[in-house]
C-alpha cells in the first residue's frame, strides 16, 4: 500500500456553476461565479474565464460584493471561511475564520462590517437545521482573521440561499421556510411570522421556494411551489397583512430578483423561461427557450445586465431589453450520465449526455464545452411524466471518424423503443465561420486544441436494432476495420459492419451504410459486456456468469471463461505488456484476472468493485470500490495483484462513471505513487455529480502557469482584435495538421503482438488433442497469420512508421517534439547551408562587412 | 336506518337564472338580488344569508339597477321604468316611466332624498323621492350618448356619470358637467371598438372607473387628471364596489374574476398611500355582473347564476361558519309538490307547471340495485300561465285532483279528471275575490280545502266537485303583515302552521276555524317545518340550522326539543351552509323524521342520543364495520345520505316510496351560455 501526498483530488473542471447566484461588478465587465473550490471570473462580453480566485478549500457556496469597496468580493464555503478578495487582480485579501460551514452569504449596505451567514444551529445536533447568524468583522490588518463574534438573527432558514434577502437597503430581511414567511425588523428587532394553509385544493401547492424585497417599496416577492408569486405588503401587521398573486409559472419558481429600481420583478422557474413582470402594472414580457430550468438569477448594480444560472450548468447573460448577449456553459449534468464518459479521439474532449437528447463535447483543458451533438433531433418539452428520448449509450472508433449512439425511450419494458445511430465526421462540414469576435478569441486561446464545431453527420438510423435494451456497445479497436458490437438484453449481440462501396451504389445513396453483420448467442443466456482486445483480435462477451471470447473475423466461439458466482459486470482487456489477461468484475464482488495464454484464473481477489477502468495508455487499471458508503481506489496493473496507488475515502457515495483521459504531453514525473498518472488523468464522476480529477504536484504548478498564459493572450487579444484575423485563418489551417499525425499507440511488446487467438488456438489444438479430436479445416485455417489484423497493419506500415513505434510508449506529443526538433534540425541545416553559401559569397566581396565579425 | 324504494326524479329540467343587479343595505343588513327574469330576491346578511323574500318575475321586464332607499328597495332597467317594490306583499308597489329610454343606473344620494337616473338619451334625470312615489325634478346633460352607470360623491354636490368613451362629472348645483374624463379605447384589435364605462365610484377625492377595456382607472376628482391605471383582464370590467372606509376596492370581470384593491402604504409607517391591486379570487365560470360589498364580506353575482359570498378573512376574528365560502346557486323554497296519495309530481317553472306521474316498480332486490321500471314516468300536464307575470307558487292537492297555482295578478284553480289514458283539466270559476293573490298555496291532506296565504291572512276555501267556496280567513293574532313563507298542514287536517318572514309561526286550528297558538319567536328565519303525522308535533328547522319541536296539542316544546337545546346539536352540523328545505315523516317509524337541503338528506331517529360534541358525525361507515351489537352503542340520532345531489326535492309517497328529484349541476352549466374565451396553459 502506497499512500501519497503527491496526488491530490480536485474538482478542477466541470463544476457546477450554478451552486450560487453569480455576481456582476459594478463596471458590468466581469461576472464571478462559484465553480467548485474556485471563483471564477469570466468577462461578460467574450464569454471567457479572465481568472481564478483559488484558495479555498471546500465548495464556495456564496459570492457577494463588498459594499464597502466595490472591486472587492466575499466569497463563503463549505470549508468554513468567508475570504475577501480584489477581483480584477486575483488577489486574496482577507481570509475570516469562522469555524462552521457556511451554506450562505448576505452582505448589506446598511450594516457596514457585519457579514450575514447561514450556519448550522450550534445547539441542535440536526445538521438540516440551519440559522442566521450576525458577524462582526473584526479591523486588523491581519491577512487571517478568526470571527468569534457571532450574534443568532433567526432560527430555522432555509438550506436553499434564494429564500432570504434584505429589504429596503436592510431595514429588515425576509426569510422563508416551508410554509411559514418571517419578516424581520432590525430596528424593532422583531420578527413578523405569516404561514400558508397546506391546502392543495386546486393544485395550490403554497410552500415557499424563494424570497425577494423590493429595493424600496416595501414589499416582498414569494416564490411558491405551484408557480405563484406573491407580493406581501402591510406585512407590519399580524391580520391586516395581504398579497397579490401572479400566476404565470406552470410549476416551482426557483428563484426572483428585483432590479435595482424595483421597477421590474424577474422570475424563473422550471421551464427555463425568464419573466420579466412589470412592478406597478400587471403587464410582463417573456424570454423563453433559455434551456435548462432557471435555478439563480441576478442583476447588475445599473440594471442593465441580467444573469440567468441554469440547471444545465450554464450562465445565461441577458441584456434589459431582454436579449441573450453571452452564455458561459458548463459541464452539462444531468440527473444521471447514461452514456459512459468517452473521449472523442479528435478534440480530446469528453463526450457524455449533455441537454436531453444531445451528446455534449467538453473540453477538460479549458473547461469548456465546444459544442452539442443533437442526437435525438427532436424537440424537447419539458413535462413532468412526459417520457423522453435518451441518448443511453455512445462510442467512438479509433480514429474518432465514426460515432456510433444508441437512443431509448420508454421507461416500461414493453413499449420500450430503441433507435441506433451510426454517424460520420465530416470533414469539410467543419465551419470556420469567422464573422463572430467571439470565435475569433477562442481559436485564439485554443492554439493547442482547435475548435471544433458540430461536424458529425447522420449515416445510418437503426429502428428497433435488439428487441430489449442495449447494455454495452463497443468498437473495433484498431482503424482498418469498421465494427460495431452491441450486447442487448434480449440475448444476443450483434456486430455492424460498414457497408462496401458498391453494396449501396446499387441502392442510389451517398455513401456505405451500416447494416447487421452477425447475430451471436450463447444458450439463452443475456449478454451483459463485451470488450475488444488491444488488437482486435479478440472478442470478448459477457453471459451472464460466463464470459464468451469470439474471433471478430470468423465469428468463431473461441472458448468460453466461467468463475461463479455472480455476474459479470465489468469487462476489460489488458493493454500493452498485460494484454494476455482479461479482466472481469462481478456482481458478487470478485475481481477476477484470467489469463488468456493459459486460458486460467491468473488471480481472483474478493472485492466490493463498482467500476473498473483501464488506462488505453498503460497497462494501469483503476478499480473503484464501494465500502461503507464510501469509494476507495485503487490502480495496479493486471500482471501483478497489488495495488501501485490506494486513495481511501475518496468520496462518500459510489462512483458513476470514471475515465482515463490522456494527456496532450505525458509528465516526466518521477515520484512512484504517482507515476501512474504520468501518460493519462483519472477523471471520475460522483453520485452527486461532481467530477473529480487526480492531480500531481507538478500538475498544479503548470496549470497555474499555463492560466497566466491564456489570461495575457486573451488581453493581449481583445485590444487587437481586429487586427489578427488573417493570423487566425492561419492557425487554423496549419491546426488540422497536429490532429493527422497518428495518435494510436502501437504495442512493442513482442509477446502481445502476437494474435491471442494463435496462442489460444494452440491451446485448443493441445486440448483438443489431448481429449483425441481431430483438428478441424477451421483452426487450421485461423492459424495462418495472414488473418491477423494487427500483423497486417505492422507489415504494411511504411519506415516513417518504424521511427514511431520505436517511440510508441511515450505520448504522441513527444513525438511532435521530435517532429519538431528534426524539423528545427533541417532547417536548421538548410540555415545553415544557405548562411554557409551566403557568407562565402560575402567573403569574396570585400567591400560588405563581415557577418562573421559579427557572430 | 329504513329501507325505501326511491324514485330518482332527473326530469325537473329547473333552470336559474342569471343575477343582473345587487344591492346591500348596510342598515337592515339586506340584500337585494335582481334576477333575469325579472325577479328580486331578498337575503338576509345577519341570518347566514337565509332568502327571506322572492318578488317573482315578469316577462319583458329586466332591471339593470337597484337601490336601497332607507327601507324602500327601487329598481330600474331597460324598459325605461322607475318601480319600487313592495316588500311586503312581494310585487311591484308602483313603477314610474322616466321618459328617457332605457334606464342603466340609478343611485340615491347619500341623505337617501333624491334618485339620480341615467338613462339612453344621455341625461341623468333626478327624481325626488315623496312618501308612496318619486316625482321627477330635473334633466342634467343631454347631449347624446347613453349614461352607463352613476356615481354620487358623498357629500351630494356631484355625480360621475360613465358613458362612452368618457366620465362625466356633473354638479348639481349648477346642473352642468364641469368635468370630461375620456377614456382610452382598449389597446387589442378592437382599437375601432368603443370603450365602455360600465361602472364608477365616486370616492372623497378619486374617481374609479372600470371599463370594457379591462382598465380599472383611478383619478383625480379636482384636477381630472388620471392617477393609476391598472390593466385588471384581457375582457370588461363590469363592476366596482368599495368598502365603506374606502381602502378596499373590488372589480369584477367579464372573466369570472373578482380582484380586490388595496389603499396601501408605500413604505411602512408612512403617509404615502398607494391603490394596490392584491387578491383575485375565481368563483364564477362567467361574467361577474353585480358585486356588494358587506362589511367583512364580498358577494359577487353574475350569469353563471349563483351567489357566491366570499369572506375577507382579515376582516374576521376567529373561525366560524360565516368564515367558509359560501355558493348559493339553488332556491331555498320547494318549487316542488307532491301528491303523496297519487304518486303526482308537480314542478314549478316560472312561466308553466309540469305535471308528472312516477314510474312504477315490481322488481324487488337489495339496497343500493336499480330496479326495472315496468312503467315509465309520463308527463301529465303542460300547463302556460296567463299574463306576463311569473308564477310564485303552486300545489297540487294529496289525492291529486286539484291543480292550484297563483301569480301577482291572480290565483288559479284547476279541477284534473283521469281517466285511464285521457287527462282534462278544468278552470273552477268564480274564486273568491279575497283571495286575488297569494304567496303560499296548499292544500288539506283529505284534499278538500284549499288554504291560501296573504300576507294579512290565511284563507280557507272549500272544495267540492261543484265548485268552490270561500269559508272563512284566518288571521294571526299579533296582526303582522310580513308575507308568509311556509305553511303546514297536519295529517289530521286539524291544524294548519303558518310561518311568515319574520319568523313568526302561527298555528290555526282548521276544524274550529280559529287561530290556536303561536310559537315563541326564534332569531333566526324558518327554512323549513312539519307536523308529525301522529303525535301533531311541529318540528321546526330554522335557517341557522337549530331544530325544534313543539308539540301543538300541548303548546309547548317538546322534551325532545328541550334536550336538543340543552345539549346542543353537533357542530358539524350547525356548520352546513345550505338551509333545510323540506321536513317529511316516515310513516312506518314515527321516530323517523327526514330533513333535506340541495346536497343531502338527512333522518333523525328521535329515539336514538343525541351526537355529543367530540363523537363523530358522519359515523355510517363506521357503524358498517361495527358488529350487530355494539351498533346501537355507538350510533346516534342523525343519518346523513349524500348519494343524491344536488336535491330539488325529498318526499315520503303513501306507499313507502322516497321521491328524490335531483338536478345535476352539468346540466345547469351546459345550459348556460358559453363563457369569455380565455387562453389557458397549452391551449
Amino acid at each position: 500500500m502506497v499512500e501519497s501526498s503527491e496526488v491530490r483530488v480536485v474538482r478542477c473542471g466541470g463544476s457546477r456553476i450554478n451552486v450560487a447566484a453569480p455576481v456582476i461588478s459594478v463596471d458590468s465587465r466581469f461576472l464571478l461565479c462559484a465553480s467548485g473550490d474556485l471563483v471564477k471570473v469570466f468577462s461578460t462580453s467574450t464569454e471567457e474565464w479572465v481568472h481564478v480566485l483559488q484558495g479555498h478549500t471546500n465548495v464556495v457556496t456564496g459570492i457577494t460584493l463588498n459594499p464597502a469597496n466595490q472591486l472587492q468580493v466575499y466569497s463563503s464555503s463549505a470549508d468554513g471561511t468567508v475570504r475577501l478578495w480584489d477581483f480584477t487582480d486575483g488577489i486574496l485579501i482577507k481570509t475570516f475564520v469562522i469555524g462552521y460551514p457556511i451554506a450562505t452569504l448576505l452582505v448589506s449596505n446598511k450594516h457596514e462590517g457585519i457579514l450575514f451567514l447561514v450556519v448550522p444551529a450550534k445547539d441542535n445536533s440536526n445538521s438540516e437545521c440551519l440559522q442566521l447568524v450576525a458577524a462582526h468583522v473584526p479591523k486588523t490588518l491581519e491577512q487571517e482573521v478568526e470571527v468569534r463574534e457571532l450574534s443568532s438573527v433567526l432560527p430555522n432558514i432555509s438550506p436553499n440561499p434564494r429564500a432570504v434577502g434584505f429589504g429596503r437597503e436592510g431595514e429588515y430581511i425576509a426569510s422563508a421556510e416551508g410554509l411559514k414567511l418571517i419578516v424581520y425588523f432590525f430596528r424593532d428587532q422583531k420578527p413578523y411570522r405569516f404561514n400558508l394553509s397546506k391546502s392543495t385544493k386546486k393544485g395550490a401547492k403554497n410552500t415557499f421556494t424563494c424570497v425577494s424585497c423590493h429595493p424600496k417599496d416595501d414589499c416582498v416577492a414569494t416564490g411558491h411551489e405551484d408557480g405563484k408569486i406573491r407580493l406581501w405588503r402591510n406585512f407590519n401587521q399580524k391580520k391586516e397583512y395581504t398579497y397579490t398573486t401572479l400566476h404565470w409559472h406552470h410549476s416551482v419558481v426557483n428563484t426572483l430578483c428585483f432590479t435595482p429600481e424595483g421597477t421590474t420583478l424577474l422570475s424563473g422557474g422550471i421551464e427555463s423561461v425568464l419573466v420579466q413582470w412589470q412592478y406597478d402594472r400587471n403587464s410582463k414580457y417573456i424570454l423563453p427557450r433559455l434551456g435548462g430550468s432557471i435555478t439563480h438569477i441576478s442583476v447588475s448594480a445599473d440594471g442593465s445586465l441580467f444573469t440567468t444560472s441554469h440547471s444545465d450548468n450554464k450562465i445565461t447573460v441577458i441584456q434589459s431589453n431582454l436579449k441573450v448577449s453571452a452564455v458561459i456553459q458548463g459541464l452539462v449534468k444531468g440527473e444521471a450520465v447514461h452514456t459512459d464518459l468517452v473521449i472523442d479521439p479528435r478534440s480530446k474532449a469528453l463526450v457524455l449526455n449533455g441537454k436531453p437528447g444531445h451528446l455534449q463535447f467538453y473540453s477538460l483543458q479549458r473547461d469548456k464545452q465546444l459544442y452539442n451533438l443533437d442526437i435525438v433531433q427532436q424537440e424537447y418539452i419539458y413535462q413532468e411524466g412526459l417520457d423522453q428520448y435518451e441518448v443511453v449509450k455512445a462510442a467512438f472508433d479509433a480514429h474518432g471518424s465514426c460515432l456510433a449512439t444508441v437512443e431509448e425511450r420508454g421507461k416500461k419494458l414493453s413499449d420500450t423503443e430503441i433507435t441506433l445511430k451510426f454517424w460520420d465526421y465530416n470533414e469539410t462540414a467543419q465551419r470556420y465561420t469567422l464573422t463572430c469576435q467571439k470565435v475569433f478569441c477562442a481559436v485564439w486561446i485554443s492554439t493547442l486544441n482547435i475548435l471544433y464545431f458540430s461536424s458529425f453527420v447522420l449515416n445510418t438510423t437503426v429502428m428497433t436494432p435488439h428487441d430489449n435494451r442495449i447494455t454495452s456497445m463497443c468498437f473495433f479497436p484498431t482503424a482498418e476495420t469498421t465494427m460495431v458490437v452491441t450486447t442487448a438484453r434480449d440475448g444476443c449481440f450483434k456486430a455492424w459492419l460498414l457497408g462496401q462501396e458498391s453494396d449501396t451504389e446499387k441502392q442510389g445513396t451517398d455513401g456505405p451504410s451500416w447494416s447487421c453483420d452477425f447475430v451471436g448467442r450463447y444458450h439463452d443466456l443475456q449478454p451483459t459486456n463485451c470488450c475488444f482486445s488491444a488488437d482486435g483480435s479478440l472478442l470478448a462477451v459477457s453471459f451472464q456468469e460466463v464470459i464468451t471470447i469470439w474471433n471478430p473475423e470468423t465469428w468463431e466461439l473461441l472458448t468460453t471463461l466461467c468463475q461463479p458466482p455472480g455476474n459479470i459486470k465489468d469487462l476489460c482487456f489488458g493493454r500493452l505488456s498485460c494484454s494476455r489477461y482479461l479482466l472481469a468484475t462481478t456482481t458478487k464482488n470478485m475481481l477476477c484476472c484470467w489469463n488468456l495464454l493459459t486460458c486460467s484464473l491468473e488471480w481472483s481477489t474478493s472485492i466490493a468493485v463498482t467500476l473498473l477502468k483501464a488506462d488505453p495508455l498503460s497497462e494501469n487499471m483503476a478499480v473503484f470500490t464501494l465500502q461503507k458508503e464510501q469509494t476507495d481506489l485503487f490502480v495496479f496493473k493486471p500482471c501483478e495483484p497489488r495495488p501501485l496507488f490506494t486513495q481511501n475515502a475518496l468520496c462518500v457515495g459510489e462512483v458513476q462513471r470514471a475515465i482515463f483521459v490522456p494527456r496532450e504531453e505525458p509528465l516526466d514525473n518521477c515520484d512512484e505513487s504517482s507515476l501512474w498518472l504520468n501518460r493519462s488523468q483519472l477523471y471520475c464522476l460522483t453520485e452527486n455529480m461532481d467530477l473529480l480529477a487526480f492531480t500531481t504536484k507538478i500538475e498544479d504548478d503548470s496549470l497555474i502557469s499555463r492560466k497566466l498564459v491564456c489570461n495575457l493572450t486573451l488581453i493581449v487579444f481583445e485590444k487587437h482584435i481586429k487586427r489578427v484575423s488573417c493570423s487566425i485563418f492561419c492557425l487554423v489551417t496549419i491546426n488540422p495538421v497536429c490532429h493527422l499525425l497518428p495518435t494510436q499507440a502501437v504495442i512493442d511488446d513482442s509477446v502481445a503482438v502476437t494474435p491471442f487467438y494463435l496462442l489460444l488456438g494452440k491451446h485448443r489444438q493441445r486440448e483438443q488433442e489431448m481429449c483425441g479430436l481431430p483438428v478441424t479445416e477451421q483452426q487450421g485455417r485461423a492459424q495462418l497469420p495472414q488473418g491477423s489484423v494487427a500483423v497486417r497493419e505492422v507489415r504494411s506500415r511504411v519506415p516513417w512508421k518504424c521511427l514511431v513505434m520505436v517511440y510508441s510508449t511515450r505520448s504522441r506529443v513527444v513525438l511532435l517534439l521530435i517532429f519538431v526538433c528534426v524539423c528545427v534540425c533541417v532547417c536548421v541545416c538548410v540555415l545553415f547551408y544557405t548562411f554557409s553559401c551566403y557568407t562565402r559569397r560575402l567573403m569574396s566581396c570585400p567591400q560588405r562587412p563581415s557577418y562573421a565579425t559579427c557572430l | 336506518m329504513g329501507e325505501f324504494t326511491v324514485h330518482r326524479v332527473r326530469f325537473f329540467h329547473y333552470m336559474p337564472s342569471g343575477i343582473c343587479a345587487m344591492a346591500f343595505n348596510r342598515r337592515t343588513e339586506r340584500l337585494a338580488v335582481a334576477r333575469t327574469d325579472g325577479s328580486v330576491e331578498l337575503y338576509s346578511r345577519t341570518d347566514h344569508f337565509f332568502q327571506e323574500k322572492v318578488v317573482p318575475g315578469r316577462q319583458q321586464r329586466s332591471i339593470q339597477a337597484l337601490c336601497w332607499v332607507g327601507k324602500r328597495l327601487f329598481g330600474a332597467g331597460l324598459s325605461g321604468e322607475i318601480a319600487e317594490f313592495d316588500l311586503d306583499n312581494l310585487r311591484l308597489k308602483f313603477s314610474q316611466d322616466a321618459y328617457g329610454g332605457p334606464i342603466w343606473s340609478i343611485v340615491c344620494n347619500p341623505q337617501g332624498t333624491h334618485l339620480a337616473a341615467g338613462c339612453e338619451d344621455g341625461t341623468v334625470k333626478l327624481f325626488e323621492i315623496l312618501e308612496d312615489q318619486i316625482r321627477f325634478e330635473r334633466n342634467m346633460g343631454g347631449q347624446k350618448g347613453r349614461i352607463i352607470s352613476l356615481a354620487w360623491h358623498s357629500s351630494g354636490t356631484k355625480i360621475a356619470a360613465g358613458m362612452i368613451d368618457m366620465i362625466k362629472v356633473f354638479d348639481l348645483d349648477s346642473g352642468n358637467a364641469v368635468q370630461r374624463l375620456l377614456v382610452e379605447r382598449g389597446s387589442r384589435m378592437q382599437q375601432s371598438q368603443e370603450c365602455v364605462v360600465w361602472s364608477v365610484l365616486f370616492l372623497s377625492d378619486i374617481i374609479v372607473s372600470g371599463d370594457s377595456a379591462g382598465k380599472v382607472k383611478m383619478w383625480d376628482v379636482n384636477t381630472g387628471t388620471l392617477i393609476k391605471n391598472h390593466q385588471v383582464t384581457e375582457w370588461d370590467v363590469l363592476t366596482l364596489s368599495v368598502s365603506q372606509d374606502e381602502t378596499s376596492l373590488f372589480a369584477g370581470t367579464s372573466e369570472g374574476t373578482v380582484v380586490q384593491f388595496q389603499l396601501l402604504d408605500v413604505v411602512l409607517g408612512q403617509e404615502e398611500k398607494e391603490w394596490v391591486r392584491t387578491r383575485t379570487f375565481k368563483n364564477h365560470t362567467h361574467d361577474v355582473i353585480a358585486l356588494a360589498e358587506a362589511d367583512t364580506v364580498i358577494i359577487s353575482g353574475g350569469m353563471d347564476t349563483q351567489l357566491v359570498v366570499r369572506p375577507l378573512l382579515d376582516k374576521l376574528d376567529f373561525k366560524s361558519r360565516d368564515s367558509s365560502l359560501l355558493k348559493i346557486l339553488f332556491p331555498q323554497r320547494s318549487l316542488v309538490s307532491c301528491a303523496k296519495k297519487a304518486g303526482l309530481l308537480l314542478f314549478q317553472y316560472p312561466t308553466h307547471l309540469e305535471l308528472w306521474r312516477l314510474g312504477d316498480t315490481e322488481g324487488h332486490g337489495p339496497p343500493g340495485c336499480i330496479l326495472p321500471v315496468s312503467r315509465n314516468p309520463e308527463k301529465l300536464l303542460h300547463l302556460k300561465i296567463k299574463g306576463e307575470d311569473h308564477v310564485c307558487c303552486s300545489a297540487v292537492a294529496p289525492c291529486g285532483e286539484w291543480i292550484a297555482y297563483s301569480t301577482t295578478s291572480g290565483i288559479r284553480l284547476y279541477r284534473l279528471q283521469r281517466d285511464n289514458k285521457n287527462v282534462s283539466i278544468t278552470k273552477v270559476p268564480k274564486l273568491p275575490k279575497v283571495l286575488r293573490h297569494a304567496h303560499q298555496l296548499c292544500f288539506s291532506p283529505d284534499s278538500s280545502h284549499l288554504y291560501g296565504t296573504t300576507s294579512s291572512a290565511v284563507h280557507v276555501v272549500a272544495l267540492t266537485s261543484a265548485g268552490c267556496k270561500f269559508e272563512h280567513s284566518l288571521k294571526p293574532k299579533s296582526g303582522s303583515t310580513h308575507p308568509v313563507r311556509l305553511l303546514a298542514v297536519s295529517s289530521d287536517g286539524k291544524f294548519l302552521a303558518s310561518a311568515n318572514s319574520n319568523s313568526e309561526i302561527h298555528i290555526y286550528n282548521m276544524h274550529k276555524l280559529k287561530a290556536h297558538c303561536t310559537v315563541p319567536v326564534y332569531r333566526s328565519g324558518v327554512s323549513a317545518m312539519g307536523i308529525h303525522p301522529e303525535t301533531n308535533n311541529l318540528v321546526i328547522v330554522h335557517a341557522d340550522h337549530q331544530i325544534f319541536e313543539f308539540s301543538i296539542e300541548q303548546m309547548q316544546y317538546t322534551d325532545w326539543s328541550r334536550r336538543v337545546q340543552k345539549e346542543g346539536l353537533h357542530h358539524v352540523w350547525l356548520e352546513r351552509d345550505t338551509p333545510v328545505i323540506n321536513v317529511t315523516f316516515n310513516p312506518q317509524n314515527p321516530n323517523h323524521v327526514i330533513l333535506h337541503d340541495s346536497y343531502m338528506f338527512c333522518i333523525i331517529d328521535q329515539s336514538l342520543p343525541l351526537p355529543d360534541r367530540k363523537s363523530q358525525f358522519h359515523n355510517q361507515l363506521t357503524l358498517k364495520s361495527l358488529p350487530e351489537a355494539e351498533r346501537l352503542k355507538h350510533s346516534h340520532a342523525f343519518k346523513e345520505c349524500k348519494l343524491y345531489q344536488p336535491l330539488l326535492c325529498v318526499d315520503m309517497l303513501e306507499n313507502q316510496s322516497l321521491v328524490v328529484v335531483e338536478r345535476p349541476l352539468l346540466d345547469i352549466t351546459t345550459n348556460l351560455p358559453a363563457p369569455v374565451r380565455q387562453k389557458k396553459f397549452a391551449t
